[in-house]
């Protein structure tokens, strides 16, 4: 009887211990993750009354693009936190996955690092009921080229020396060309060290975009390939796998978002575009670029078309967008309202602003405002 | 004697007739129906594969078997497994080559030489290296074995290097084959550990202890009762563990810098193998990519049924000499 109450008792002190260590744990994890929205830690209650529901509920399922993943949990959490009973379910098992999943009626909406291919809108009109997939750019990011290299910290570069280095044409950090365009740079006379991913990725096709745009002589490869299309260099597994390769060899230089160089603290290049100074790999530049872009979708569609080669001051090049894919018309009645205000709030200027917190770039307002005035019209 | 042996003949008919009462009869039903279940899987996994593989090869505008190239994407669509057959096949010969001695050695020590105290924890620990999962296998080696494999390879480069396949000729760390074989070494380790233990440890005692008595020393008691006897039980668990090298997939993709060239240099960063390269590119692939890897994928398991079948053929082959009818 003692024995037994003793054991209660420290069992429900353990409890206590257990609930009071996960509830500082997880407030020490909020207040990371909300530093630039927080300024005053109410900001976020208040804001979350800005989210509308509009009659959200249930689940909502979607799949896709692992680039914009860390985006998606933010919106989710915050949704989740304003809309009382709705689940959003993410995941992020690539782009290729998400619209397969998208066209066989899985998901309410997929997340893609490309807008769809004329023979996927063709499949996604046996879903859309009278409509079709469209896409809708929400999620913009800039890729970094990351490196490590002792004892230079500023490392500018530009298009075609980026692509001479991933294409293995250059192989020592002294080449002329690097020096060239880092004047006062001790750059050492070891051999660069090129990594890229070795799975397919819509990072990888958007780095090819870039360098066949911006140093077409140099890159000669297909720009839409998904796998790396050159012969040399090394390669590792995932955005997190080419950052661990850099990160842990000297000499070396990869690309992956902007995320991985913050997390591994990989300095990354400038990017000189002809500008009057070099870019560096941040969200406000990037959205520069982004705003750059021309709308090449019709009707409901914003597909964009990036400007690679865009001169514009302070405009990040090496962008990548990623879109959410719904029908315009057609869409399960079922999930119609929670889709609809899911991504209302996402593409609201709030939804937006979260982003710098995660590394990512907000769309620029022209773009952001074509796309709000679609959502709505969803149906 | 004679007398009672005609009762318990009696005895086992009337046993085996009564193998028509319910309970036998559920009993045999459910064992003859999990051994067809097992056929059915198998059967319809292969047609799966066989028909996904026709829709994608029939499209290939190049040779499948040898093209080294994979961009099925492409236009025209463009792959080959030439490169991935030949990575899948020669970094689990590395392995093979490494951990089938290694592990006879372990199993050795832990049935015929190890004290008891230290032969049971050393068993333990064996077969807790046989739980670790994959991914942490390749997580271990892509952020520490690798950068300690770096010297290893300038030295065999340095010394060995006369003999091509040691030649490092680009450069890099070391993500190559051979270090994945390595990594597939010690992943193999535990199970054919633990088969040519058990196969060890049934050794007959008899005939151990007539070697002993002829006064052969421990090494030849070994090599006269022990081994011989268990020479099928070695053959059964290599196969074992190659079976698992070769279908081996985070490890491989986590570690491997892979790229399709074939290579013979296998300090090269480089090469790849089939279940690499479907984890690598199943995620951004469009239906017909899936398709192609798809093809890959039954190309391997044509492979690792090859295997199977000549472990088989080796182990029936050596029956008679084996101590098992003994």
């Amino acid at each position: 009887m003692k024995l037994s109450r003793n054991n209660g008792l420290r069992a429900s002190a353990i409890g206590a211990l257990v609930v009071s260590g996960a509830l500082v744990l997880s407030a020490c994890g909020s207040d990371d993750n909300n530093e630039p929205t927080k300024s005053g830690g109410k900001q976020t209650s208040a804001a979350a009354s800005n989210i509308k529901c509009d009659g959200a509920k249930g689940q909502l399922l979607a799949a896709g693009s692992s680039a914009q993943e860390n985006a998606m949990d933010l919106w989710v959490k915050n949704f989740q936190a304003a809309c009382e009973g709705v689940e959003v379910n993410y995941q992020g098992i690539g782009s290729g996955g998400g619209i397969t999943k998208f066209n066989q009626g899985q998901v309410a909406f997929a997340g893609s690092d490309s807008a769809l291919k004329d023979e996927e809108v063709a499949e996604s009109k046996k879903i859309c009921k009278g409509g079709t997939g469209v896409n809708l750019p929400m999620v913009g990011g800039p890729i970094a080229i990351g490196y490590k290299l002792e004892g230079v910290d500023n490392l500018v570069l530009d298009a075609s020396t980026i692509a001479k280095i991933f294409d293995t044409k250059i192989t020592k950090w002294n080449d002329p060309a690097i020096t060239k365009l880092n004047p006062g740079a001790k750059l050492p006379d070891s051999t660069i060290q090129a990594f890229h991913r070795s799975d397919e990725s819509g990072t990888t096709q958007n780095l090819g975009k870039y360098l066949s745009t911006a140093a077409a002589a140099d890159w000669k490869y297909d720009p839409k390939t998904k796998s790396w299309p050159a012969p040399g260099g090394q390669a590792a597994n995932g955005s997190s796998g080419v950052a661990q390769a850099v990160k842990g060899a000297e000499g070396s230089i990869g690309y992956f978002e902007l995320s991985h160089a913050t997390a591994n603290k990989i300095s990354t290049v400038s990017v000189n575009t002809g500008a009057s100074a070099p870019v560096a790999a941040t969200s406000e530049n990037a959205s520069k670029a982004i705003a750059a872009a021309k709308v090449k979708g019709t009707g409901n569609d914003v597909a964009l078309s990036l400007d690679y080669a865009t001169k514009a001051e302070g405009a990040y090049p090496l962008v990548l967008v990623t879109y959410e894919i719904a029908c315009d018309k057609g869409n399960k009645a079922e999930t119609l309202p929670t889709l609809k205000a899911f991504l209302n709030y996402a593409i609201s200027e709030e939804g937006q602003k979260v982003l710098t917190s995660a590394d990512y770039a907000p769309m620029p307002a022209e773009i952001a405002a074509k796309v709000r005035a679609i959502v709505p019209t969803l149906s | 004697m004679v007398t009672t042996t005609p009762p318990a003949i009696k005895n086992r008919s009337r046993r085996a007739k009564s193998a028509a009462r319910p309970g036998d009869r559920i009993f045999s039903g459910l064992s003859k129906g999990s051994g067809i279940t097992l056929l059915v899987i198998m059967a319809a996994i292969a047609a799966f594969l066989t028909y996904r593989t026709v829709l994608a090869v029939s499209k290939d505008s190049t040779n499948f078997f040898t093209t080294f190239e994979w961009n099925p994407a492409g236009d025209p669509p463009v792959f080959g497994i030439a490169v991935l057959a030949f990575g899948t096949v020669v970094s689990s010969v590395i392995a093979m080559a490494i951990a089938v001695p290694v592990a006879i050695g372990i199993a050795l020590f832990i049935s015929h030489y190890a004290p008891r105290k230290l032969a049971k924890p050393l068993a333990y620990v064996v077969d807790l290296l046989a739980a670790v999962p994959s991914i942490i296998y390749g997580l271990w080696g892509a952020i520490f074995l690798v950068p300690y494999l770096d010297g290893l390879n300038q030295w065999l480069d340095q010394y060995l290097g006369w003999t091509y396949i040691f030649d490092k000729s680009a450069d890099g760390v070391a993500r190559n084959l051979f270090t994945v074989g390595i990594l597939l070494a010690i992943m193999i380790l535990p199970i054919i550990t633990n088969v040519t233990r058990e196969v060890f440890l049934q050794a007959p005692k008899m005939h151990e202890e007539a070697a002993l008595a002829l006064g052969a020393t421990r090494w030849e008691v070994v090599r006269m009762a022990v081994l011989p006897f268990g020479r099928s039980g070695i053959i059964s668990a290599s196969m074992l563990g190659l079976g698992r090298a070769l279908g081996e997939t985070m490890a491989v993709a986590v570690v491997l810098s892979p790229s399709f060239v074939l290579s013979g240099h296998l300090l090269d960063p480089g090469g790849g193998t089939f279940a690499q390269n479907i984890a690598a590119k199943f995620n951004e692939a469009n239906e017909f990519g899936r398709d192609a890897l798809i093809a890959s994928g039954l190309v391997l398991f044509v492979i690792t049924l090859l295997v199977n079948g000549a472990a088989r053929w080796i182990i029936a082959r050596r029956k008679e000499y084996s101590g098992a009818n003994a």
